[in-house]
């Protein structure tokens, strides 16, 4: 259907902040960008990420809130972390980057740390910081830390703001510096958990990497494998800053970036095709919660999930460890009936059979299509109805065989 | 966008470079440092030598020199390889290329050697390491090697498919050698394990991984050789192979344009299937594209393209030309390459059922097998079933580089990749949210990137099928 | 996931409850586990919060750290939880039995045969999930070092010589429970899993709760709207309706109960240090009053995963024992008299990361056991086989006819006979390729002479006796059903490795100083 309006004309941001309504922005940060890679299939996701839609908010209005949280023992034991790091002028930082960009341990000044405007307006503050680094890669000898700075990156059009725990500028380069209240214990950590910092770290480089190419007056290079010399330039390898063992002190560990760079480069790149999304919705699709002047949602949550349901999701099970609106994606592939709900693994055996119900009528030799392929017990005469195909009945015949074979050990009557 | 491609070409084959040197007199200066560090080590060198090997850069050619020259020089050597066909494929070779070598070839008590291996007057088989002590090489894999005890160490070993080797083999093994030449292939299939070892990764000798990866990271002293041509891949796939799988290694290949010739006598007869065997011949590469669906592993019409695409290379009486002369593409000479076993044994049937031989041990015959049992093998044609082919997902396994790489890099002449359309897109949805280890060297290329250059690469050459 | 398992999952999201996986029980259950559910911080895998514990259905045991971020009160937890498990651990080292073996004499080479102690039975700790494993192995990796009052150097905070014991103890079964088929410690949600499949996915069957709700859904509830109550279901005061089982807490819980409830705890414990002697007893009863209230809160959390654990026992118990878990059992029982031996011979604790031959060893036993586990799952259920026969690895059929024939090309005739069988299975089998027949009376190798759709052929090379005719009942009759299998049914030995002081230039040599245990600063603060 080709419904041609206005709409078309308008820049991004615009139709975007018109799905959002009313509802306040939910802006897109480091872990949500990141969170783009986890599952880049789910246009659903795509969409209200983009939009900065509340996907949580969303989710306790349609009835299946997300079951994610923090504790705030997590939250104080970050925070102790955290400052724990700062005293001291930052020592317990400089050792362990030292060593990483294979400088003697002791000698030079204190970093200098720069005031970067922690309470101004983001976009003041993202100018500061770029100044800052400026300066900060144009002095060859001294350290510059730069504590919270505020990092911009373009998005599909749009303007996101990110704001990296630390940067470490020295000879020119710098370096972002993660930091993580879960342990590194002899030297390893929680494979999953050092994965997502790594990811959220590839943001903050790009976005350096789109700085000191704008600093330099260049288009930041297309290569995955590429390394910018530009003054200023990340370094491709960032720290992990951890607690060591069971201790509060901090550990540091190099973690190579560059996959995780390349895996966001392209996600980003795929934004852009918001557009495409956008054109394929029913006009006057909106997820505006429709806030009353408390803030409460007032939207009927049958119009709400219609708008959602507009969107195709791709869901999976892993989707309810990492996405607000799974239970309720996770409820409608039950109510659909689709194999997903067992797993994305599932399919790869299903061949083109998408539904429990099929399979299970497959199974049992009594799929429609291909009805008459062969369980193992039958007389092997294959006949391929006139709509059947091949490979779905291979499926199917698969199936059938499993079926066969299951009744058969657990003693119930074969088919 | 092809970006792992354009990125590399500056520095890959032919483009640039301070290259006045012929491919030829490239390698001999690569092979001839490697043997002056192997045979010839000077005081204090490392124990290890390593040399790392893309396809087809004449790493068997090399291990025959070594063993000759150290023989020469008076040694005895031992020899470490995987498998039992590698052993079997080595000792047939060594025999033929080193008459005057004694070779003994050791072997467990239930698994008997080749005929290609026993037919040489200069080899003894026996399954007890005393009875071939006397062997100027003797010859076994390294499970076998594992059990050998109560002999001297040698003072030379070789070890080949080195990067297919676990770390904990070499462990077993190493006791048996003073020093020794690894010679291995990166980017082919690393080594496995069925059972978790999360907690020795980062740790340098974690068994499950690599040989060679535990031994430079407890000898940074060794640095890897490499050789820098690949004689069997053509020119038109060696740029290819080394961009998308050896980004930071790239090599060239021995050949130049118009040097290798694929020519049919029988003229197409208009179908598809002529059609990308012309591409083929013509361009080194061609995809042979079914439209798009969600399949079983054994995708009825991928495995009957497949076959038909065989039957049709041998009917047309094609003629492989190369540096090496002109023959006829016979039954031997072509490899169908496939992911998964139950695949492998579909493609066999189809073919037995078009009369194409398949059964290697009733006389020539096409070799049907997954990229495992494929790694270090060569052909001048192959037919490729694309690993990610009418698949709804792609999982970790069908997106390893090496299963992409040595399906892609067995041939001399021209590979010709069957697939359903839609692998772009599954490409462009897959999730990427790897777990991370800390201490554990990042692979690359990534397999996404890999999988995208390949394909971007395949999409030139698309013939349409159906 | 296999095809069978996948279809047994399709089955019960039409069903709505969970369907058999297996036919017989994998893995030994003890007759007295200690049942163990563990919690800890929030943000610190490693600070333990609380265990509930017991061998008694009705009886359980809560063991708390009123303050986790208190280091003395962590210690005196770990103390408790020592006190606890240890004496049930002990329990099994005083019965042995004598067992036979034989070892290498060191100076002649020959092989000499010893009398070893094998204890009759052994500890079977039950844990809700991997997860409890895992933080059982960080306990462990936090206590086994401890320095004790007995060290020539206590350090400031010395723990009492229990304390390091649990750490030795803990370490030794969560590294055993890397074994595939192992029985020591076991995770409920893998031990249900492997014999149930539920309409849900795997990363779902980890929350205890949501994968029992596939079994007993209430009247007229399918499975999958009893495990969403499970997982998501929250009452009035905004807590879950079923508690996680662990080793994390609800969010929630710890803002709304658990939270407040320290603080008034910590609170109490300031007043009654502060408190002038005639308000000695107020305060003690304050105190005792915040312990009882957090004590309360976390009993109640613990509690329904408590029960869900004894009734994931129930079900397990009401299926018949695999054949081979005596076995299997006895590999158990090994491990856990090794481990008694060790700490009897006075060895220092495990180091934190295993040298490269210990590594090694510890791979060939994972990789040694998963092959006999999968050979003896396929031996003791056919639902178990028939996931080889799907796969192609094995087939069964009825005998149609045997054929004796003789291979008589040595000094005397051998029996070669062939068996035919029909068989609705296609094995990947070419001709020539060896077979194994499935519940032989002694093990039987053929070869694969012919295999068309319907039918396969093998001839019978071994296990017929040593004479020119097969022995009595070595071979089928025709209409018996037979099972062969393209994979051996005994798992392969391990190849030997070096001594670790004989560790190879390769991988860096004898492990050196690095050996010994640290003697640094304490981990905690």
């Amino acid at each position: 259907m080709n419904v041609s309006h206005p709409a078309q004309a308008e820049p991004l941001a615009q139709r975007l902040a018109e799905l959002r309504g009313a509802t306040p922005q939910r802006s897109l940060d480091a872990r949500a960008l990141a969170a783009l890679a986890a599952n880049p299939g789910c246009r659903r996701r795509a969409l209200l990420d983009a939009a900065g839609v509340d996907k949580a908010a969303v989710a306790q209005q349609l009835g299946r809130p997300a079951p994610f949280g923090q504790s705030p023992f997590a939250i104080a034991r970050g925070n102790v972390f955290e400052a724990r790091l700062k005293s001291d002028g930052y020592a317990a930082l400089l050792g362990p980057l030292r060593r990483l960009l294979g400088l003697p341990p002791e000698g030079g000044t204190p970093p200098a740390v720069p005031d970067l405007l922690s309470r101004a307006t983001p976009a003041v503050r993202a100018e500061r910081t770029r100044e800052v680094l400026a300066a900060a890669a144009a002095d060859p000898t001294g350290w510059t830390l730069l504590d919270h700075p505020m990092l911009r990156l373009t998005v599909a059009g749009s303007q996101a703001y990110l704001e990296p725990d630390a940067v470490v500028v020295h000879g020119g380069r710098c370096t972002v510096v993660e930091i993580k209240s879960f342990p590194v214990l002899d030297g390893s950590a929680d494979p999953a958990k050092v994965g997502a910092a790594a990811r959220q770290a590839a943001v903050y480089v790009l976005a350096l990497q789109e700085t000191a190419a704008r600093l330099a007056g260049r288009e930041p290079a297309a290569d995955p494998y590429a390394v910018d010399e530009l003054p200023g330039s990340p370094a491709l390898t960032v720290l992990l800053v951890c607690p060591k063992d069971f201790s509060n002190l901090p550990t540091a560990e190099a973690v190579d970036i560059r996959r995780e760079l390349a895996t966001t480069r392209r996600q980003l790149a795929r934004l852009t095709r918001i557009e495409q999304l956008l054109d394929t919705l029913p006009p006057g699709t909106t997820f505006d919660l429709d806030p009353d002047t408390s803030g409460a949602p007032g939207r009927p949550a049958e119009e709400l999930a219609a708008a959602v349901a507009a969107v195709p999701a791709a869901y999976g099970p892993d989707c309810l460890a990492a996405c607000e609106l799974s239970f309720h994606c996770r409820d409608q592939a039950r109510c659909a009936d689709s194999v997903e709900q067992l797993g994305r693994g599932v399919r790869g055996e299903l061949g083109s059979i998408r539904t429990v119900t099929r399979a299970l009528a497959a199974a049992e030799g009594t799929a429609p299509a291909g009805a008459g392929s062969t369980g193992p017990d039958t007389d092997g005469g294959s006949s391929t109805g006139p709509d059947g195909d091949e490979a779905t009945d291979e499926a199917a015949a698969r199936l059938a065989y499993a079926a066969a074979l299951r009744a058969e050990a657990l003693g119930r009557p074969v088919r | 966008m092809n970006s792992a491609m354009t990125a590399h070409q500056p520095n890959g084959p032919g483009t640039a470079g301070p290259a006045p040197d012929s491919p030829g007199a490239a390698a001999d200066a690569a092979v001839a440092a490697i043997l002056a560090a192997a045979v010839r080590p000077r005081p204090g060198a490392p124990r290890g030598v390593v040399v790392d090997s893309p396809p087809g850069a004449g790493k068997s050619t090399l291990v025959v020199r070594a063993a000759r020259e150290l023989v020469a020089a008076g040694e005895r050597l031992m020899v470490v390889a995987q498998t039992n066909s590698q052993v079997d494929d080595l000792v047939d070779r060594l025999a033929a290329k080193g008459p005057d070598l004694t070779i003994g070839r050791l072997h467990a008590s239930d698994a008997r050697p080749a005929p290609e291996a026993l037919r040489h007057g200069n080899v003894t088989a026996s399954g007890k390491v005393g009875d071939l002590l006397e062997q100027d090489v003797v010859i076994s894999t390294a499970a076998k090697w594992q059990w050998v005890k109560d002999v001297d160490p040698w003072r030379h070993a070789i070890v080949d498919e080195a990067y297919q080797m676990r770390s904990d083999a070499l462990l077993a093994v190493a006791r048996l050698f003073e020093r020794a030449l690894f010679v291995g292939d990166p980017g082919q299939l690393d080594p496995f394990t069925v059972v978790g070892t999360e907690q020795w990764a980062g740790l340098s000798y974690d068994p499950s991984s690599s040989a060679v990866v535990t031994l430079l990271a407890h000898n940074p002293t060794i640095r890897p050789h490499r050789l820098p041509v690949s004689w069997r891949l053509p020119s038109t796939a060696a740029p290819l192979i080394s961009s998308a799988f050896y980004p930071y290694t790239p090599f060239r290949s021995g050949t130049g344009e118009g040097e290798r010739l694929l020519t049919a006598a029988v003229r197409p007869d208009g179908s598809a299937v002529d059609a990308a065997i012309d591409e083929a011949a013509e361009h080194g590469w061609a995809l042979l594209e079914l439209p798009a669906r969600h399949t079983v592993r054994t995708d009825p019409q991928a495995v009957a393209a497949v076959a038909a695409t065989v039957r049709r290379l041998l009917d047309r009486g094609l003629a492989a030309r190369s540096e090496q002369g002109t023959t006829p593409l016979t039954a031997s000479r072509i490899a169908v390459g496939t992911a998964h076993r139950d695949q492998a044994a579909a493609v066999r049937a189809a073919l037995t059922a078009l009369g194409v031989p398949v059964d290697q041990a009733a006389g020539p015959a096409v070799t049907v097998d997954t990229a495992n049992r494929l790694q270090g093998r060569e052909y001048d044609v192959t037919v490729v079933l694309h690993p990610l082919s009418g698949r709804p997902d792609a999982t970790a396994f069908h997106l390893e580089t090496g299963r992409l790489c040595v399906l892609a890099s067995r041939h001399r002449h021209a590979c010709i990749v069957v697939a359903r359309a839609g692998i772009a897109e599954l490409l462009d949805e897959h999730p990427s949210a790897e777990p991370v280890q800390l201490g554990v060297a990042v692979k690359f290329p990534d397999g996404w990137e890999a999988n995208h250059a390949v394909l971007a690469h395949l999409a030139e050459h698309r013939i349409r099928l159906g | 996931m296999s095809l069978l398992t996948t279809l047994a999952r399709l089955e019960a999201v039409r069903s709505g409850r969970a369907e058999p996986l297996a036919t017989v029980r994998h893995r030994h259950l003890s007759e007295r586990p200690m049942v163990l559910v563990p919690l800890a911080t929030a943000g610190e895998d490693g600070a333990p919060l609380a265990v509930l514990l017991g061998t008694e259905r009705a009886a359980p045991k809560l063991l708390l750290v009123p303050q986790p971020l208190n280091r003395t009160q962590r210690f005196e937890f770990l103390a408790d939880f020592a006190a606890e498990l240890l004496p049930y651990l002990d329990s099994f080292a005083g019965e042995v039995e004598q067992v036979e073996g034989s070892e290498k004499d060191p100076e002649t080479g020959e092989k000499i045969p010893v009398l070893r102690e094998l204890c009759a039975d052994a500890p079977q700790l039950i844990v809700p999930n991997s997860g409890a494993v895992r933080h059982l192995a960080l306990l462990g990796r936090s206590t086994r070092f401890r320095r004790t009052a007995e060290d020539p150097d206590p350090g400031p905070y010395p723990a009492p010589t229990r304390v390091p014991l649990l750490g030795r103890w803990l370490t030794h079964l969560t590294d055993r429970a890397q074994v595939p088929g192992s029985s020591l410690l076991l995770p409920m949600t893998g031990l249900l899993a492997r014999h149930w499949a539920t309409g849900q996915s795997h990363l779902e069957d980890q929350h205890l709760a949501a994968q029992l709700a596939w079994h007993f859904p209430p009247d007229g509830w399918t499975g999958a709207r009893a495990a969403e109550r499970a997982e998501t279901g929250r009452g009035e005061d905004g807590r879950l309706l079923h508690p996680p089982a662990g080793p994390v807490t609800d969010p929630r819980f710890d803002t709304l109960v658990l939270a407040p409830a320290i603080t008034r705890h910590d609170a109490a414990l300031a007043a009654l240090r502060q408190a002038a002697p005639g308000e000695q007893a107020r305060a003690e009863l304050h105190l005792k009053q915040a312990h009882e209230r957090l004590h309360g809160a976390l009993e109640s959390e613990l509690l329904p995963t408590w029960r869900d654990l004894w009734q994931g026992l129930d079900l397990l118990r009401a299926l018949p024992p695999a054949a081979h878990l005596t076995e299997r059992w006895e590999g158990d029982r090994w491990s856990y008299t090794g481990h008694r031996d060790r700490l009897a011979a006075g060895e220092p604790p495990q180091p934190r990361r295993d040298d490269a031959v210990t590594a090694a060893r510890k791979l060939a036993q994972r990789e040694r056991e998963q092959a006999r586990l999968d050979i003896q799952e396929a031996l003791d259920d056919p639902l178990a086989m028939a996931g080889h026969r799907l796969a192609g690895e094995a087939f069964s059929g009825t005998v149609t006819a045997v054929e004796l024939e003789y291979d008589t090309s040595g000094r005397s005739a051998k029996p070669r006979p062939l068996l035919t069988l029909a068989t609705p299975d296609r094995p990947h089998a070419d001709p020539g390729r060896e077979v194994h027949r499935a519940g032989a009376a002694s093990a039987q190798k053929a070869e694969i002479v012919a295999a068309a759709p319907g039918e396969v052929t093998v001839r019978v090379l071994s296990g017929m006796g040593r004479k020119r005719e097969p022995e009595p009942g070595s071979l089928p009759e025709v209409g018996e059903r037979v099972v062969f299998t393209l994979f051996e049914l005994t798992a392969r030995q391990s190849a030997p490795l070096p001594e670790p002081d004989d560790t190879p230039w390769t991988h860096g040599g004898p492990p050196g100083a690095d050996r010994t245990p640290p003697t640094g600063p304490e981990d905690w603060e």
